[in-house]
């Protein structure tokens, strides 16, 4: 294996998480919620999916566990913000700041246990097409998983009816409610489908990304989706480039810092960081361009009259 | 199906305004029992050792220092939330506050690591003030890419969170490592006249970041609400487009908002090193700058609630640390209590708004009304 692929390899492995998250972030943003609480959901799928793959033996078990835990934890979430109307930006934060402390508390005891690394899955046939092959096709199942999900969402989104339904609820969700829509129900499942993708994104990194547990390994990355999302301007193709974009950012300064070029390994560190930052300054700058692509009813609370 | 359904007050409730935080409380107290037993622990030995332990020293001459401890915990949490109070009531989401923090930190710190040979009566308020710069410049970054290029200010306030934590990383490893440390990852120790001074040394460590805190609530609460500028604050927080008729500038009040709280984290983060820590360290703060955002809602944005809500979350640093010296319960648990408190804090706030209506197993009546959307 050439060291080109190898490194093409790990940017996949590095993009996989905050695709996941993104895309699921996608989702609950276009239904017109905000939930800012991805870092925590995703820190959550992390250490269940880390206890669940520990305690049961297969990591298997452990990608389901971190995929419930998301979803149950974002339940917080929406009853809060959509059963009684808590402010959106607050309770997304609150989400992440208990989902860093409640982790730390259940991953205590598996501090410096071996992970249970959830082993790749090369597609026969396939993954012996040369140069492509072991890329696309002999990597771990969570990244063909993102794929499909990615795949998925946009079919979702602009081929179905309950695509289109979901989008018209985040546009307008007073019309939306007039003409007889489950709002809230929709938006319920919306956030649960994003908590649900912050933890499987969560335990791609605890059994896959760095098989082990570590306090606040998700090191902002839920908060990166979250500007991926942004960045993307709400499109599951964008949100594809823009997770790869930022995978390579990763991946690049990791073998600078490995290479040694005398620059501190702290700037190189902080280069995901500032890439947001320069990401989202460019794309916000057009104004009317945002204006047009934020689903209208973004963040704000819904409460039906009767 | 039974059904919960919000009606809105036609006013907002002041008697819930005033109970939601203390509902807030008892909520996250039973919570926090319900947990303990889930971890095989006696709820109620836990809870004393959390909430009434460190507070001993309010009858007992000996304990008086526990006090103190309290009070160097709470005294970043109140700076730094009462600046909060104001960029969120200016619907500024200011979510950086750890970075702007340690900023504050490092800039302060210049003078005695890098020029220890100043020294004299100057130095240290010039260090609070080089403090107070250094966190309202870094404020100022996502206060200017919101104005300029319509940045989200809430995601690029925190990715400089993870920046400024770097820099300091860097520097207590490069630049700034004492020269006589050992290879420590620590700068060299201030010198005496570098020391932020305690209030009553014979009694505990408590230093004057405390009054800081206290001087700089009473003087928000004063500009937000008997200033015009307060009342700016107020009306382009509640609706931008009423604040532009009446000829506030909204570009302005975010470098306002930004600035002030930048400068007290700034200030709270120099007060922090100079006086707790008296060096620079790659780790000075346990989340002072994420917990004052709970300290910020739980005191429902108001300087003087700040005060208290300050000293209650700084109960849970003080009681994490003596639960686990005590019954072995994690410290970590005193992170859950805090994103608790919030959680509870947040869902009693919407009875200060709507009243809930519980409903039995009828159907509602079909909807006549256009639909109350609220502003989030």
């Amino acid at each position: 294996m050439g060291i080109a692929e190898s490194i093409l390899l790990t940017i996949a492995t590095a993009a996989t998480p905050l695709l996941i998250a993104a895309i699921g972030e996608l989702v609950v943003e276009r239904a017109g919620v905000l939930n800012l609480g991805v870092e925590g959901m995703m820190v959550m799928g992390a250490v269940c999916g880390f206890a669940g793959a520990t305690v049961t033996g297969s990591p298997w078990l452990g990608v389901l566990a971190g995929i419930a835990a998301g979803a149950a934890f974002s339940l917080l979430f929406a009853f809060l913000t959509l059963s009684i109307a808590a402010n959106q930006v607050a309770t997304g934060l609150s989400l992440t700041l208990l989902g860093l402390g409640l982790s730390g508390m259940i991953g205590e005891s598996f501090v410096g246990t071996a992970g249970n690394k959830l082993s790749s899955l090369a597609i026969p046939g396939l993954s012996d097409i040369p140069l492509v092959g072991r890329l696309m096709f002999g990597q771990d199942p969570i990244f063909y998983l993102s794929i499909l999900l990615t795949i998925g969402v946009m079919w979702f989104l602009f081929r179905t009816r309950t695509g289109l339904t979901l989008r018209s609820i985040g546009d307008n969700h007073g019309s939306a409610h007039a003409l007889g829509i489950p709002v809230i129900f929709y938006r319920y499942l919306a956030v649960m489908f994003g908590g649900a993708c912050a933890g499987l994104a969560g335990a791609h990194l605890s059994l896959v990304y760095t098989p082990q547990w570590v306090e606040n390994m998700t090191a902002g990355r839920g908060w990166i989706a979250l500007a991926l999302v942004v960045f993307a301007s709400w499109r599951p193709l964008r949100v594809l480039a823009g997770a790869y974009l930022f995978g390579a950012v990763t991946i690049g300064q990791l073998h600078a810092q490995a290479l040694g070029l005398g620059i501190p390994s702290q700037l190189l560190s902080s280069l995901p960081y500032l890439a947001t930052v320069v990401v989202l300054v460019i794309i916000s700058r057009n104004r009317r361009l945002t204006m047009m692509n934020t689903p209208a009813s973004l963040g704000r609370a819904f409460v039906p009259d009767r | 199906m039974m059904r919960v359904e919000l009606v809105r007050r036609p006013q907002h409730s002041t008697l819930f305004s005033v109970l939601s935080p203390f509902i807030a409380l008892v909520l996250t107290v039973i919570a926090g029992a319900l947990m303990f037993s889930l971890l095989g622990k006696n709820p109620f030995e836990a809870l004393y050792y959390y909430f009434v332990e460190p507070l001993t020293g309010l009858w007992d001459e000996n304990n008086r220092w526990q006090l103190h401890e309290l009070a160097i915990k709470a005294a970043p949490l109140i700076l730094i939330g009462v600046g909060l109070a104001v960029c969120y009531q200016s619907n500024n989401w200011n979510i950086g506050a750890e970075g702007q923090f340690i900023l504050g930190a490092i800039f302060g710190s210049m003078l005695p690591v890098v020029f220890p040979q100043f020294q004299g009566p100057l130095v240290l308020p010039a260090m609070l003030l080089l403090g107070v710069l250094g966190g309202a410049l870094y404020a100022w970054i996502p206060a200017l890419l919101k104005t300029r290029f319509n940045t989200n200010e809430i995601l690029t306030s925190l990715m400089l969170v993870y920046v400024a934590q770097l820099l300091l990383d860097w520097m207590v490893r490069g630049p700034w490592r004492n020269p006589e440390g050992n290879n420590f990852p620590e700068t060299r120790r201030f010198h005496m006249d570098a020391v932020l001074p305690e209030i009553l040394p014979s009694a505990g460590r408590a230093n004057l970041g405390f009054v800081f805190a206290l001087v700089a609530a009473v003087l928000v609460w004063v500009l937000i609400s008997k200033t015009l500028k307060g009342f700016e604050v107020r009306v382009l927080g509640a609706s931008p487009r009423a604040g532009r008729f009446a000829g506030f500038s909204a570009a302005r009040m975010v470098f306002f908002a930004f600035g002030l709280s930048g400068a007290l984290a700034g200030l709270a983060g120099i007060s922090e090193v100079s006086g707790a820590m008296g060096q620079l360290r790659p780790v000075i703060s346990p989340g002072y700058g994420f917990t004052a955002i709970i300290v910020a809602f739980l005191g429902r944005l108001n300087p003087l609630g700040i005060v208290a809500a300050g000293l209650v979350l700084g109960l849970t640093y003080l009681g994490g640390e003596a639960a686990q010296i005590s019954i072995g319960v994690s410290d970590k648990v005193a992170r859950v209590f805090q994103g608790m408190l919030l959680f509870f804090v947040l869902g009693c706030d919407t009875l200060i708004h709507y009243r809930i209506r519980i409903s039995g197993f009828r159907r509602a009546a079909p909807a006549e009304a256009e639909p109350v959307a609220g502003r989030a």
